[in-house]
């Protein structure tokens, strides 16, 4: 095998993630965008609880939750949108020709993806969690090492659904591009995030149980409710996550082989 | 025609065709193009140059046939060939907001390239672009933006470039020098350059050979001379025009 034939290179990885610097670097509203809207989240569902915290014997038994809530799905939401919009991004600059003509793999594609998302995820998640703590004295760094696993384990479904996204956007066009803003929310009614599973009907249940987001905000749930951390639900969230991560790099990957067949990488656009 | 291995052949394409849904773009292709000489694709608006060009490059899967290119089977080792060709055309597009120093950059780094700083900088002078390293690529005028292209398609040095339409757009000064480039570029590596342009002076000036696309079908191949010859014809411009309105020889 010579030099060149190295099938998975860090460099060209890291090529593509350069590249996305290089644009934020160029463009402070994104870096500003990136941090807005969890921020504007976070703030109104702060004073939301301010106010329950008075009238809701739910929410003062853990002040944190509903916070912890829409910040740990910002996670999932943002990341999932990482994942979609600087894929879009070399779609919107008609670039997708001369990046595959060059030796770039499409999965060291998916992994340059990955690691934007992570950056962009920790850069919009992490001001407003820093926000959070002068405005409304709560710190979601206080969970410890479980918010890790919750971390972990959402920005991964993100990835997933972003990569799927990602794939239908590259095979029908940008004329498909609203699918990155609303597919998460789609099933965000199933995931658990501001009430347990169990309120939903009884129908609906296994299909919540399916998502690994509802296994994390279970388990976030309960150990702000209880202070015990439930790795059973730690355990379900991650099985569940290597499916869905092996079901998103297929779809993208298949949808991209797909794109070849039909020639789309030269001819981008609606 | 049988699937060539000559040593002299640097692309060989055999019994090509691509349909899309009901419409077959390329229809049943056989060329060869020889290393190291620049061979013109010619054909008019829907021969199926753009579409062969992209087959050649990996980026449109092809409906069956077969493809080599330096010895290898294009289809099935992509990824073997990729780092020793490269392509250029005016309808691609690099990344706007970036300079044009990041984007060699960031395609220096796709390609692995040791030294890239000081490549980058002999690509900039060669091709006059030193003074726009640090300018955005979507500021520059439609024949600086074909230059950066053209510095982006050579900066891994590659042995086979693909070129659409290289000189589109520009003024016949800026594209006498890319020619003159490219000649350059050529005598030093000995690389092999496709060339699919609609600029008949400029295949008379830098092509050995010649092959005609019509309905994704090659026509005729030559060289510009014995096509000019074969067709009692004074300029390619003419030759063209017969082969694209299907005249026979004279």
């Amino acid at each position: 095998m010579s030099k060149h034939d190295i099938h998975y290179s860090p460099r060209r990885i890291g090529a593509i993630v350069l590249r996305h610097l290089y644009l934020m670097r160029t463009s402070w509203p994104r870096v500003l965008e990136m941090v807005y809207w969890p921020t504007v989240q976070m703030i109104l569902w702060g004073f939301i609880t301010l106010f329950l915290k008075e009238n809701s014997h739910y929410v003062a038994q853990a002040a944190g939750i509903l916070l912890s809530a829409v910040l740990l799905w910002d996670v999932l939401f943002r990341s999932q949108l990482g994942i979609a919009l600087v894929f879009m991004e070399e779609m919107w600059s008609r670039n997708l020709g001369h990046l595959f003509v060059s030796p770039l793999r499409p999965y060291e594609m998916v992994s340059a993806l990955i690691v934007m998302s992570l950056i962009r995820t920790l850069i919009g998640i992490g001001g407003a969690a820093l926000v959070a703590i002068p405005l409304f004295h709560y710190n979601i760094f206080d969970m410890g090492l479980p918010l890790i696993a919750f971390f972990f384990n959402l920005i991964a479904m993100g990835w997933a659904v972003g990569l799927l996204v990602s794939g239908i956007v590259l095979r029908y066009g940008l004329g498909a591009e609203s699918v990155a803003w609303i597919a998460v929310f789609a099933i965000q009614p199933l995931c658990a995030i501001y009430y347990p599973v169990a309120t939903l009907p009884h129908w609906l249940q296994p299909v919540a149980w399916a998502l690994p987001a509802s296994h994390v905000f279970e388990g976030m749930r309960e150990l702000l409710l209880q202070g015990t951390f439930n790795t059973h639900y730690l355990i379900n969230a991650m099985l569940l996550n290597i499916l869905y991560l092996g079901g998103g790099i297929a779809a993208f990957l298949g949808y991209f082989r797909a794109a070849r067949r039909r020639g789309l990488l030269l001819q981008i656009g609606e | 025609m049988s699937l060539l291995t000559n040593q002299d052949n640097v692309i060989e394409v055999s019994s090509l065709y691509k349909h899309f849904d009901q419409v077959t773009a390329i229809n049943g292709l056989d060329f060869i193009a020889r290393r190291g000489v620049t061979t013109a694709l010619l054909g008019g608006n829907g021969a199926g140059k753009t579409t062969t060009i992209a087959m050649l490059l990996g980026l449109l899967l092809p409906s069956s046939g077969h493809i080599r290119i330096l010895g290898e089977d294009m289809l099935k080792h992509r990824h073997r060939l990729l780092h020793r060709m490269n392509f250029s055309s005016p309808y691609v597009d690099l990344p706007q907001r970036l300079t044009v120093r990041q984007n060699l950059t960031v395609f220096g780094h796709l390609y692995r390239l040791p030294g890239l700083k000081q490549r980058i900088a002999k690509l900039a002078e060669d091709l006059n672009l030193s003074q726009l390293l640090d300018r955005p690529y979507g500021k520059l005028s439609a024949g600086q933006k074909t230059r950066v292209s053209l510095a982006k398609s050579l900066i891994n040095e590659p042995e086979v470039l693909l070129l659409d339409e290289p000189t589109a757009s520009l003024d016949p000064d800026t594209a006498d020098a890319i020619r003159t480039h490219l000649e350059h570029y050529q005598q030093r590596t000995g690389a092999s350059i496709l060339l699919a342009s609609h600029n008949m002076t400029e295949v008379e000036r830098m092509c050995s050979d010649v092959i005609m696309l019509r309905a994704g079908k090659v026509v005729d191949t030559g060289s510009p001379e014995a096509l000019l010859a074969r067709y009692g014809r004074t300029s390619m411009e003419e030759v063209f025009i017969d082969i694209a309105r299907d005249r026979a020889p004279q």
